[in-house]
């Protein structure tokens, strides 16, 4: 049962927290980094100006003391709704990183010194390259690589999942994380980050204001978004002389009003929460991205490599069935076949006998005494056990055990035949033999993970090709390649066959993803656009990727991809909104402006808006309460359907394209009614 | 009025068809392969080697922009010379015009370089034959061209694979010349010869009319210039009226062939886009757009005009004519109108009518169509500005559907985004500020004697003419009398910014997208010739423009229209 970690859109605490830093990011030196909101903030300091100016003078086009303060106070209060969503976003992301980061508080760690001596120190004072030792019932103290020993850890810490994992130096699964547990056995481990700059730590510097990088496409929108505040502000400072030549003089209340509701304060105050948004989802995936940039590169991928083990498949190879042959009866094969597979430790080996168990439970217990147990060896590719009474038992591949075996043709016919049906149905032939005769055939299978053929077909639509990584021959990649629905396989795979497939994919001008945890992924991980580390793997695999998967969980690929995606999708819809609501600000404000001199105009107020004063008042209003609202559709994020990119287009144009037109008039004219309460 | 609008709907109908094996040809010519008008090498041979020219060699965008400003730079100095020395040429003069006054002819000469072709002088007593032909006549082909071939660079530029070249400027620059406008131009200057157009030498000629009065009737080699001021969406008139001059365009059918002409090469550009990148599908979808927005502008322009004035209407007079007022009796007012819609979006600029006394929301149509000035545009040119909406509808478009945004296999990033967003920036900024300066000064000081109109007509005026010069469209409110320093300094300089960097911008973002590498289409591209991208692309050019200058309408045509009912 995975822990849950999803914080309320809302917490309370969170909000206490987040409100005072809404004004602490009113600091022009921080405002600035934001065009938008800052001549939001430029504009309120001239409000300020004016409204202090006007106190004891009377009314002056139409806008009094009364109404400069309270445009005042709403521009102040749009500021602060977009500095809330920034710093919402932020308390979020960093109450997350906390829940993780909770779990490596102080604790003693074992130092291993020069010597070879122990030493009791605080896991604080641990540096990058110190050893330590662990020993079961010890909580890890820092991040590191285990260099010496196996150990079976609890890492429902940071996981969630309880079941233990082990981890062994020298393997592919030698990482581990501060916090953890060990529940057996010892292991020597190299810390391999200073305190503060494990990948978590740079996580929630990446998620805080201060040394947050803005994302490539954050930066082209950026650029975008200033140049339609650039427009605005074209239009309402030549809109001054303007009226003047039509004999209408506007008050700089109007003409401020007009031009913070006409800028895209919407989508600008809104940009940087919803890209910290994008980070935090990544984290509650248990994600840690190394940079915004590679999450947002992650909606943009192309071609995704899997391993097959893990991945597509569960876990490893299982016997699924006997066959028997030669006349011998299933009794006798399956005695033999377990006989041979006591001493075998491989998951192959252990599944043998657990399916022996399942079907023929009165074998058991059988009797080894003074048994020899052969390993099974690089020469003669086989495995087994030689009994008390001189039988001999052996189990490999049909062409090892062929050699050793001395039956007649028949008998190789029949079993070529079997051998050949099993490999051609994606499994693999296990044969038996006694006493250099065949006895029969174990057929071993990949069992395909429930429900990885819809995720796909998801990827299929989202236009990711999907390329399976086995170290199968091809005959049997195939068929399970055909079977789990993926696009492309690489058989026999060495880790440079990855390497070169990423190239060739890249010098095409596809963007590729990865993920794996062994040293010899590294290079490979590095070339990817994306690489995402096991959090279990290799200290270099987690160096070379830029994402570390806390759950080590090789389908999070597929989740990494929807959050780039929605990342994307949130903004340019919030963009689309924000923009095609200038169109009901226009008919609101601009027939106010002129309603007085140009009376003709009010033909264009199609909503009724009671006077000139309650219906700008009512736009900046709306253009404040905006933001607000939106603030949970930037922290959620738009959801990603993969219904693909033009059916996607056609549906947000609808949601957002069309909303975005409509709401304000409907939402204006309400406020309207009730504003032209108080100015009449 | 029903054979007006099958008048209309006939030169439509003839445009439309006409312009797609048209831009099948400019395609071929563009990327130099075999088309029928290659007899004319030797010719073209003998020119690159007399200039020292290599027409084979690869130029980068920036030697490329380099050559365009050369070119323009020479061009500018020798129209500028000639106004302002005229009357010392010993030939081509028989009405002895006198040379132009400073102000005049910088303003003049921009205006022709720039293929705005606002003309604050009358031909007939502007101009000597001489300047006409070899400065206007020719600069209507040159600054034509120019247009043409910057638009071919960017072609190159989208079908490039990482690779810097976007051809060569001087060579797509002549073939446009000989190529395109001038065969089009030739077959244009043989129908109006046929249909009475003068072409002479002769000096003005006096006659006696029926009544008894004497009058002095301007000629000149005149079907030339008038062919091309057509074909190049140039609009430089060769006598004062532009085509409501009868011997400009004498009767219907002149009519129908130089409406035809104004919109024919622009509108076959955008089929040459779709044949040279292999994207038919696309070339038709952004013609689709572009006709949307032209026919239900001109369709409403043409509508105001033929239901007439209200005012009249008040006097209780029959309008069964619909609005005449400024009008030829031989056009009426349904191809008046739809001529100055037409003129006005592309950057012809030529008229049939005097656009001042349509009516207020006609006015503001045409002056609507000069500020969006990407509805085919003017040759060349109008494609660019497009591309610039393109861009910023591919980037929208490509986050509302979570990929980073994609034109045509390229990235579109911070840099391109960066370029699009100020070149569509400029047109409000020169327009927007310009007339806010006129309207300072007009309002401060009424006595100027700028306005022929009062109120929001003449700020119309105003609008109108900046529009146009921004726009490099040259069509005016006459009612402004723009023969002063203050509008021939001005509109000069807004000409020439509103000329060159809207080309040198967008030829940049090709020069950057060539460079990139090409990324193959998948499942989660965004398809830009769907529907659902037509409707973005549509949205981002109506929102951007109308947001950018609602106000100004709104003072203006809006107002005016609003007072009258």
């Amino acid at each position: 049962m995975k822990r849950k970690r999803n914080i309320k859109l809302f917490e309370p605490s969170l909000v206490k927290q987040a409100i005072v830093q809404s004004f602490i990011k009113l600091n022009p030196s921080y405002m600035i980094k934001n065009p938008v909101m800052f001549t939001v903030e430029i504009g309120t300091a001239i409000m300020v100006a004016v409204t202090i100016i006007g106190v004891n003078k009377p009314t002056n086009g139409g806008t009094g003391f009364v109404y400069n303060l309270t445009i005042t106070i709403l521009l102040f209060l749009t500021i602060l709704f977009a500095n809330f969503a920034e710093a919402i976003a932020e308390e979020r992301g960093k109450a997350q990183a906390e829940s993780l980061r909770k779990t490596r508080e102080e604790t003693p760690a074992k130092k291993l010194q020069e010597d070879g001596s122990i030493e009791i120190v605080s896991s604080s004072s641990l540096r990058k390259g110190d050893k330590y030792i662990a020993e079961a019932g010890d909580l890890i103290p820092a991040d590191g690589e285990i260099i010496d020993g196996l150990a079976s850890i609890d890492e429902s810490a940071i996981t969630g999942e309880s079941a233990p994992v082990i981890r062994e130096a020298g393997t592919d699964k030698s990482g581990v994380v501060g916090g953890t547990k060990v529940l057996s056995d010892k292991i020597t481990v190299e810390v391999s980050a200073d305190p503060g700059e494990t990948f978590l730590d740079k996580m929630i510097a990446l998620v805080e204001g201060a040394n947050r990088q803005k994302t490539p496409n954050e930066i082209a929108l950026s650029i975008l978004l200033a140049g339609f505040t650039l427009v605005f502000l074209l239009v309402v400072v030549t809109l001054e002389p303007f009226g003047k030549y039509a004999g209408t003089s506007i008050s700089i209340a109007f003409l401020i009003s007009l031009f913070v509701c006409l800028i895209p304060t919407t989508i600008g105050g809104l940009l940087s929460a919803i890209g910290i948004a994008g980070m935090d989802r990544a984290l509650r995936a248990n994600v840690i991205a190394k940079s915004g940039k590679a999450v947002e590169t992650a909606g943009d991928i192309d071609v995704v490599l899997l391993d097959k083990t893990g991945t597509i498949t569960i876990g490893n190879r299982k016997a699924t069935n006997f066959f028997p042959v030669n006349g011998y009866s299933n009794e006798e094969f399956i005695r033999g076949t377990v006989l041979s597979s006591l001493a075998d430790h491989t998951p192959e080996g252990k599944s043998i006998i657990e399916l022996a168990e399942k079907i023929l439970p009165s074998i058991f217990p059988v009797n080894v005494e003074n048994a020899e147990f052969i390993n099974f060896s690089a020469e003669t590719r086989m495995s087994g056990v030689n009994l008390q009474d001189g039988t001999e038992i052996r189990k490999g591949a049909w062409d090892s055990i062929r050699k050793w075996t001395s039956n007649g043709d028949h008998v190789a016919d029949e079993i070529n035949s079997r051998v050949l049906e099993i490999a051609g149905s994606g499994g693999t032939p296990l044969a038996v033999g006694i006493n250099k005769k065949a006895i029969g055939v174990v057929q071993l299978e990949d069992i395909i993970k429930p429900g990885i053929q819809e995720r796909f077909k998801r990827l299929h639509k989202m236009g990711v090709k999907t390329v399976m990584v086995t170290g199968d021959n091809p005959v049997t990649a195939k068929f399970i390649a055909m079977q789990a629905g993926v696009d492309d396989f690489i058989a026999e795979a060495k880790p440079v066959d990855k390497m070169n497939y990423i190239i060739r994919e890249q010098k095409e001008g596809k963007l590729v993803a990865m993920m794996g945890d062994g040293t010899n992924d590294a290079p490979a991980l590095a070339q990817a656009d994306v690489g995402v580390a096991m959090n279990s793997g290799t200290q270099a695999a987690k160096e070379a990727a830029n994402m570390v998967d806390l759950d080590n969980d090789p389908t999070k690929l597929l989740e990494v991809i929807e959050i780039g995606k929605q990342l994307l999708i949130t903004r340019g819809n919030v963009t689309t909104f924000s923009i095609v609501n200038d169109v009901a600000k226009y008919f609101a404000i601009v027939p106010a402006l002129f309603m007085v001199t140009i009376p003709g105009l009010n033909a264009l107020n199609i909503m009724k808006l009671t006077n000139p004063e309650s219906a700008i008042l009512s736009a900046v209003i709306f253009n404040a309460l905006i933001i607000l609202a939106l603030i949970p559709i930037a922290l959620r994020g738009v959801k990603y359907r993969p219904i693909g990119a033009t059916g996607i287009l056609i549906r947000n144009l609808w949601i957002y394209g069309m909303g975005g037109l409509i709401i304000p008039f409907i939402g204006i004219k309400a406020i309207d009614m009730i504003v032209s309460l108080f100015f009449r | 009025m029903n054979s007006e609008i099958l008048g209309v709907l006939v030169t439509l109908v003839l445009m439309i068809v006409l312009s797609y094996p048209l831009g099948k040809y400019i395609s071929k010519v563009f990327k130099g392969e075999k088309v029928w008008t290659d007899f004319l090498y030797p010719v073209e041979k003998f020119i690159y080697k007399i200039s020292g020219i290599n027409p084979n060699k690869e130029m980068d965008w920036k030697e490329n922009m380099k050559a365009l400003l050369k070119l323009n730079v020479f061009f500018f100095i020798w129209a500028f010379v000639i106004f302002l020395i005229q009357n010392k040429i010993p030939f081509w003069n028989p009405a002895g015009i006198g040379s132009m006054e400073p102000s005049l002819a910088f303003n003049t000469a921009v205006s022709f370089i720039s293929n705005t072709n606002i003309q604050h002088y009358s031909g007939e007593t502007g101009l000597s034959y001489f300047s006409q032909l070899l400065v206007v006549g020719y600069m209507q082909f040159v600054s034509a061209a120019t247009g043409i071939a910057a638009l071919a660079l960017i072609f190159k530029g989208l079908s490039q694979r990482k690779a810097k070249g976007l051809g060569n400027f001087y060579s797509l620059w002549l073939r446009s010349n000989t190529r395109i406008l001038l065969p089009l131009a030739i077959v244009v200057a043989v129908i109006l010869l046929l249909n009475g157009t003068p072409d002479t030498f002769k000096g003005p000629q006096t006659i006696k009319t029926v009544q008894g009065d004497t009058v002095t009737v301007a000629l000149g080699p005149a079907a030339p210039v008038v062919a091309i001021k057509q074909i190049g969406t140039n609009g430089g008139g060769f006598f004062g009226p532009n085509s409501a001059h009868p011997f400009e365009n004498p009767n219907y059918i002149t009519n129908i062939v130089e409406c035809w002409g104004i919109l024919a090469i622009t509108m076959a550009l955008v089929f040459a886009f779709g044949f040279y990148l292999n994207k038919k599908r696309l070339g038709i979808m952004i013609f689709a757009v572009m006709a949307i927005v032209y026919l239900s502008f001109t369709a409403l322009a043409v509508k105001f005009e033929v239901d007439g004035n209200p005012l009249i209407k008040e006097m209780g007079i029959e309008q069964t004519t619909g609005s005449m007022e400024g009008k030829e009796v031989r056009f009426g007012p349904a191809a008046s109108a739809f001529w100055a819609s037409s003129t006005t979006v592309t950057s012809n600029g030529s008229s049939n009518s005097n656009h001042d006394s349509q009516t207020p929301l006609a006015g503001g149509i045409y002056i609507m169509n000069m500020m969006i000035n990407s509805i085919f545009g003017g040759v060349g040119v109008g494609f660019i500005n497009f591309f610039m909406f393109l861009i910023i509808a591919v980037f929208i478009a490509g986050l509302m559907v979570g990929r980073t945004p994609e034109f045509l296999g390229k990235k579109i990033e911070a840099k391109e985004v960066k370029i699009a967003a100020l070149i569509i920036l400029l047109h409000p900024f020169l327009i927007l500020v310009s007339t806010a300066i006129s309207a300072y000064i007009a309002s401060h000081n009424p006595n100027i004697g700028w306005l022929t109109n009062p109120s929001y007509h003449g700020f119309s005026e105003m609008l109108y003419e900046f529009t146009s010069a921004s726009a490099n469209n040259g069509s005016e409110f006459t009612g402004l009398n723009a023969n002063v320093p203050f509008w021939n300094i001005m509109d000069g300089v807004i000409m020439l910014i509103g000329r060159f960097l809207p080309i040198i911008g967008p030829v940049a973002i090709a020069g950057s997208l060539a460079e990139k590498k090409y990324i193959p289409e998948s499942e989660g591209t965004l398809r830009l010739d769907s529907y659902a991208f037509g409707i973005v692309l549509l949205a981002v050019i109506i929102v951007i423009s109308a947001l950018s200058f609602f106000p100004a309408l709104a003072v203006g045509p809006i107002a005016e229209h609003f007072s009258i009912l």
